[in-house]
């Protein structure tokens, strides 16, 4: 038996900036409102994200999606028994839950110069994005998310069937010679 | 003749010389340049040819604006045309040539339209090719074709080497510009706090003003220009960008940024153009502005030259115009060409003056500095056909005695007109200025934003102030007020103060002489590139156009790649007058982005290549791409056709894999299957409403087959739905349908259902499915080990949840061959592990993967619709005999009420039937079924259409599905399908079932 894979595995480029794909991550799509998405990230142990928001909490990552959509990000094999747990939590609350782990990917950009690579291909503000936000938006033509872990380093998601679109786009943008110099 | 002049050239460095070639012939500059300053250091003087009349051409100007200087640059795959040489720095190995020239630049045979301009006035083209019809095509288009265009086309096979890409920034403040004004007004802007970014589209800052002299706070310009840069530098809220033209302004703030970033260092892997998207709260023009050329006889001989341009070669690339220059002017600025050259101990002939005196501060400089001042005078004629030898100089009115002067170079100056382009660009007006004689700006009527507010403000002579005092003063204030516009503060740090001058007022001399004949004003130029002059503006007004804008198109004025940059005020001008009417009734034509053209590519950026569509790829796309797939583009994913082995061509790829599915077992990938849970308390009802019949009724475990139906009751996507659990469904979807109508479903139940407690999720992604069909599919999937399979443990339409060979797994049992089938599901990231698990299992059995094309022919086989073929947006389930998939218990259904409306009801509908040719021929696809008789257009009545149409390898015949005039009703009929070859033959088709496989459905039931 083998692992599972993303479309792009153990896919790294080093240019100016260094793009890596990080693996098969665990993820589950909450449906909810209100009360039931309090409970919901009670029983995945994160806070509650605000609006465009994500919070995390010893491996787990909680991502704001919509007004009554979470997605929570977990280690691949744990998603599962968390989304067991939360499912749980609910009880007979009207709610959709599902383990969604396959159905993207996530590329990590880091380096001195990594918000360039991005720069070069959304139109999302990068200067307003800090940690703690997740910013949904477009990367060229695919559509993905961003947010940053931590100072200078951005993960970047996308579905899984544009994996290779995404990383041959992000290494296209990271290379050496084409830095913005801002 | 031009030549490179001692102690001058601020941007050169003669210690780097480069070689460049200009039409084969070697030549050296130096760093710095820009092929039109080392063209004329090397004393080129003629670079082109005109579009229309072929007249040799020189270098007019010195910047974006220069109409005749165009190139192509480079050659093979880097061969750009129409490339502007006095935009183009120099760098080694710099490859030109000339444009518009056959055979060659020296000796041109199109000048003979020369000796024929006066049967090529305005209009030329529409009074002449008009009949016969046929000519056009034949005769005078592959003529024009021939004889115009500028540039040479790269070739068609040839690929661009480069690299292009785009950059998206936001900013409070954008100032377009880094001449004296942009920087001020970039600091005033900074200072308030603000965001700023600046654009310069040259390589250095300052724009022009080192060239024009003056001090600014005490400093000499070139000295202040270098503090300020490096203060703006050192800040942390500014961005500066060289070599980036601000190219156009549109709404909500949004302007281009068009960056050059290796053109002048070809080769060093850098981007070559990036085209920067901002985003800027407000915009600040500081774009400076254009001088004017003036309308004498002979002013488009290589030699004649813009005043401020002949300045800029001298002062910037130590480059003299000519060995004794004549200056023609109607203000003071060409006093400062004057100037400039005696300084340089260049050889100044006098300056001929429209104005009776002058009594400016500049002209005062050239009186004293010994310089003959013709006062009152034009220049009526100039000398010389490809370079100037002398001009004619009269009074103004061009009366009276004449004198010949011997010169080799003429520098002209009528005029500034500010670019206003980037202002007009997103609706900003214009007031004409009579004391300037230029249209400028109005702060009043800007372009503004969703809110009415203003967000663009012009800077320096961008406004319309020439001085530099009052250029400074405007400058410092855009950048305040745009900055507190922006959010940030008003400034309080004082402008930049720069010495008043003495000007005097300019003389507006649109034709010189003023009283010119025709003879003469058919030699006056308005339009360099597009050979249109004072004549011809004249003639449209006398036939009668009034408006500008068709003066333009009649005339070609202003339409060429320089975008009428030197020509509109000009030509309008002339119009104006030629109407008897005030400039400002005429107005201008409408100014339109980009300022100066940018490469496609640019716009392109990284999307060419692999990167040109993000192309979806399944699980298994690697696996089916390593076997030699055929692939069919399905939206944004490929999925394979057939997979052909070697030696054998498609079509046999496809009746094999059709064959073995049907003798042994086939596997098929169908990860693009659109799949949506939908769940929640109301699922059921949601469901019911969505499709066309019962699903709240499914039991758990089991799968229906389903249609969905727009409100206006037109089939819209059908597939299989299971029953998850009490409260979920799994929706099946064709591969185009499921982003469709997963919106679908969320627009029902956000806009119109929104108390309805129902959640969908789009899974599509979550899940690799793998079709698996056969007779010996069974043995397949017991293989695989992990389920239960048998017949009685999973009967047909029913599903289960498990492990197939390891893996987590849904089967479902479900068939779109006809075949014992399976479709198995495993999360994506063990897709390909799957496959390789299946094909394995199967080898046994003969198990071969099987394409689109094979389903597509299989399903047709059984008779099941495709949608997409059987259904184009305007058909009903009942068209195709889908009844008993139409609920009559159900209250209602999106679709239901449109389908009972009469024509929809109507008998008289065309309906799905299965169409056998008589000798087993393939109907062509779309083939028209015909009836007797015409119609109302002589076209021959039509009584239905091939829907389907395939060879079946099973029967070994050509089968089709059709949707036919009372098709149901008429089994056992003949009708004819009319062929394409136009022999109007016909393929006669006897109307059957639409079941030609297998009708009883015992391959399945097993």
């Amino acid at each position: 038996m083998s692992d599972p894979v993303t479309a792009t595995p153990d896919a790294r480029y080093e240019g100016f900036a260094t793009v890596t794909d990080t693996g098969p991550r665990g993820m589950i799509t909450i449906r909810g409102e209100g009360e039931t998405l309090v409970k919901a990230a009670k029983a995945a142990g994160v806070d509650l994200p605000d609006t465009r928001a994500v919070t995390a909490k010893g491996g787990v990552q909680l991502a704001w999606m919509s007004p009554d959509e979470l997605l929570v990000i977990c280690d691949y094999p744990e998603a599962p028994a968390i989304a067991a747990k939360v499912e749980k939590a609910l009880g007979k609350d009207h709610s959709l839950v599902a383990v969604v782990s396959d159905v993207r990917q996530v590329f990590r950009v880091e380096g001195a110069n990594a918000d360039e690579v991005l720069r070069k291909v959304t139109p999302a503000n990068i200067d307003a994005l800090a940690p703690g936000e997740m910013r949904r938006t477009r990367l060229a033509q695919a559509a993905g998310a961003i947010w940053m872990p931590e100072a200078d380093v951005y993960e970047v998601m996308c579905f899984r069937s544009v994996g290779r679109y995404m990383f041959d786009l992000l290494s296209g943008a990271a290379r050496p010679g084409s830095e913005l110099g801002l | 003749m031009s030549h490179r002049i001692d102690d001058a050239g601020r941007l050169i460095d003669r210690s780097k010389p480069l070689r460049f070639s200009f039409d084969g012939k070697p030549h050296t500059g130096y760093a710095g340049d820009t092929l039109a300053s080392a063209l004329l250091g090397a004393g080129v003087t003629m670079v082109g040819r005109s579009f229309k009349y072929h007249r040799p051409r020189g270098i007019v100007a010195s910047g974006v604006e220069e109409p005749n200087a165009l190139v192509n640059l480079g050659s093979g795959n880097k061969l750009e045309p129409n490339q502007r040489a006095t935009t183009t720095e120099l760098f080694d190995n710099l490859e030109a040539r000339s444009q518009n020239v056959w055979p060659s630049l020296a000796f041109d045979i199109g000048v003979v339209n020369q000796a024929i301009a006066r049967f090529l006035p305005a209009g030329f083209y529409y009074k002449t090719f008009m009949f016969p019809r046929a000519a056009w095509k034949h005769l005078f288009e592959p003529f024009i074709r021939q004889s115009a265009g500028l540039g040479k086309a790269p070739d068609a096979e040839g690929r661009d080497e480069d690299t292009y890409e785009h950059s998206y920034h936001h900013t409070d403040v954008l100032v377009i510009g880094g001449g004296v004004a942009g920087l001020t007004a970039a600091k005033a802007a900074a200072a308030g706090g603000a965001k700023v970014m600046v654009l310069e589209q040259e390589a250095h800052w300052g724009g022009r003003t080192p060239v024009e002299g003056g001090e600014i706070d005490g400093m000499a310009s070139e000295a202040w220009i270098a503090a300020a840069v490096e203060d703006l530098a050192g800040m942390d809220n500014v961005t500066l960008r060289t070599r980036t033209m601000g190219a156009g302004v549109y709404d909500h703030g949004y302007a281009l940024g068009y960056e050059r970033v290796s053109d002048h260092t070809p080769g060093d892997g850098r981007p070559r153009h990036r085209l920067w998207r901002i985003r800027a709260k407000q915009i600040v023009t500081a774009t400076g502005a254009l001088e004017r050329p003036l309308s004498f006889p002979g002013n488009d001989v290589p030699g004649v030259m813009l005043a401020s341009a002949v300045r800029d070669y001298a002062v910037n690339y130590g480059v003299a115009a000519g060995r004794r220059t004549l200056v023609v002017t109607n203000n003071d600025d060409g006093y400062l060409t004057a100037l400039v050259l005696k300084n340089l101990g260049l050889d100044v002939v006098g300056v001929v003056d429209a104005r009776a005196t002058a009594t400016g501060a500049n002209a005062e400089r050239a009186r004293k500095a010994g310089i003959k001042l013709m006062m009152g005078k034009a220049v009526a004629g100039v000398k010389g056909k490809r370079v100037v030898t002398g001009a004619i100089i009269t009074d103004l009115s061009g009366k009276g005695a004449s004198t010949d002067v011997e010169c080799d170079a003429i520098a002209m100056s009528g005029g500034w007109s500010p670019v206003v382009h980037l202002w007009s660009h997103c609706g900003g007006k214009l007031n004409w200025d009579d004391g300037e004689a230029m249209f400028r700006p109005d702060p009043d009527r800007p372009p503004s934003g969703a809110a009415g507010e203003a967000f663009v403000v012009t800077a320096g002579a961008a406004s319309g102030f020439l001085s530099l005092e009052k250029g400074l003063a405007d400058a410092h204030e855009a950048g305040r007020t745009a900055a507190k516009a922006a959010g940030g503060k008003l400034t309080r740090k004082a402008a930049p103060k720069a010495a008043e001058e003495e000007r005097q007022p300019i003389k507006p001399v649109w034709i010189m002489p003023t009283e010119a004949g025709v003879e003469k004003r058919m030699k006056m130029w308005l339009d360099y590139q597009n050979d249109v002059k004072v004549s011809d503006v004249q003639l449209a007004a006398r036939e009668g156009y009034q408006s500008v804008e068709h003066t333009k198109r009649y005339t070609t004025l202003g339409m060429a790649t320089d975008q009428g940059k030197l020509s509109n005020i000009n030509g309008l001008a002339v119009l104006s007058d030629a109407l008897g009417q005030p400039i400002p009734q005429t107005g201008t034509t409408t100014f339109r982005p980009p300022y100066t053209p940018i490469s496609m590519s640019a716009i392109t950026g990284e999307a060419r290549g692999e990167l040109f569509q993000p192309l979806r790829r399944t699980p298994m796309h690697h696996i089916h791409e390593e076997c030699g797939v055929n692939w069919e583009p399905v939206g944004h994913w490929r999925r394979g056709y057939a997979y052909p082995r070697a030696g054998e061509t498609v079509h046999e790829a496809v009746n094999r894999e059709i064959l073995n599915t049907r003798e042994n077992v086939g596997m098929l990938d169908a990860s693009t299957l659109g799949k949506i849970i939908v769940k929640g308390p109301d699922a059921g009802k949601f469901m019911n409403m969505l499709y066309t019949n019962v699903m709240s009724t499914l039991g758990v475990g089991k799968c229906r087959y389903g249609l969905m139906c727009s409100e206006n009751g037109f089939l819209s996507d059908d597939g299989v739905v299971v029953r998850l659990a009490e409260d979920s469904w799994l929706c099946h979807t064709t591969t185009g349908g499921a982003d469709r109508i997963h919106s679908h479903m969320e627009d029902w139940l956000q806009c119109e259902w929104w108390d309805w407690k129902v959640y969908t999720a789009n899974v599509t992604e979550q899940w690799a499915q793998i079709g698996v069909a056969g007779p010996k599919a069974r043995a397949v999937i017991e293989a695989l080990g992990g389920m239960d399979v048998s017949k009685d443990a999973m009967p047909f339409m029913t599903y289960q949840e498990g492990e197939l060979a390891g893996m987590p797994a849904r089967l479902f049992r479900i068939s779109f061959t006809g075949e014992l089938s399976y479709e198995i599901a495993v999360p994506a990231h063990r897709g390909a592990e799957m496959w390789e698990a299946v094909a394995k299992a199967g080898e046994p059995h003969g198990i071969q993967p099987y394409g689109t094309e094979a389903m597509h022919i299989m399903r047709a086989e059984k008779g099941f619709i495709m949608i997409g073929d059987e259904t184009d947006g305007t058909v009903i389930p009942q068209d195709l005999g889908l009844d008993w998939a139409i609920s009559k218990k159900k209250e209602d259904f999106l679709g239901k009420r449109a389908q009972e409306r009469s024509f929809m009801a109507s008998p008289d509908r065309w309906k799905l039937v299965g169409l056998r040719t008589l000798d087993g021929a393939v109907i062509p696809d779309g083939a028209y079924a015909v009836g007797d008789g015409t119609n109302a257009n002589g076209q021959r009545n039509v009584i239905g259409r091939v829907t389907s149409t395939y060879y079946s390898p099973t029967l070994r015949k050509g089968i089709a599905m059709g949707l036919v005039h009372n098709g149901p009703d008429r089994m056992g009929e003949v009708i004819d399908f009319a062929t394409l070859d136009g022999t109007g033959t016909v393929i006669k088709a006897e109307i059957c079932d639409t079941c030609f496989y297998d009708k009883e459905g015992a391959k399945a039931d097993v």
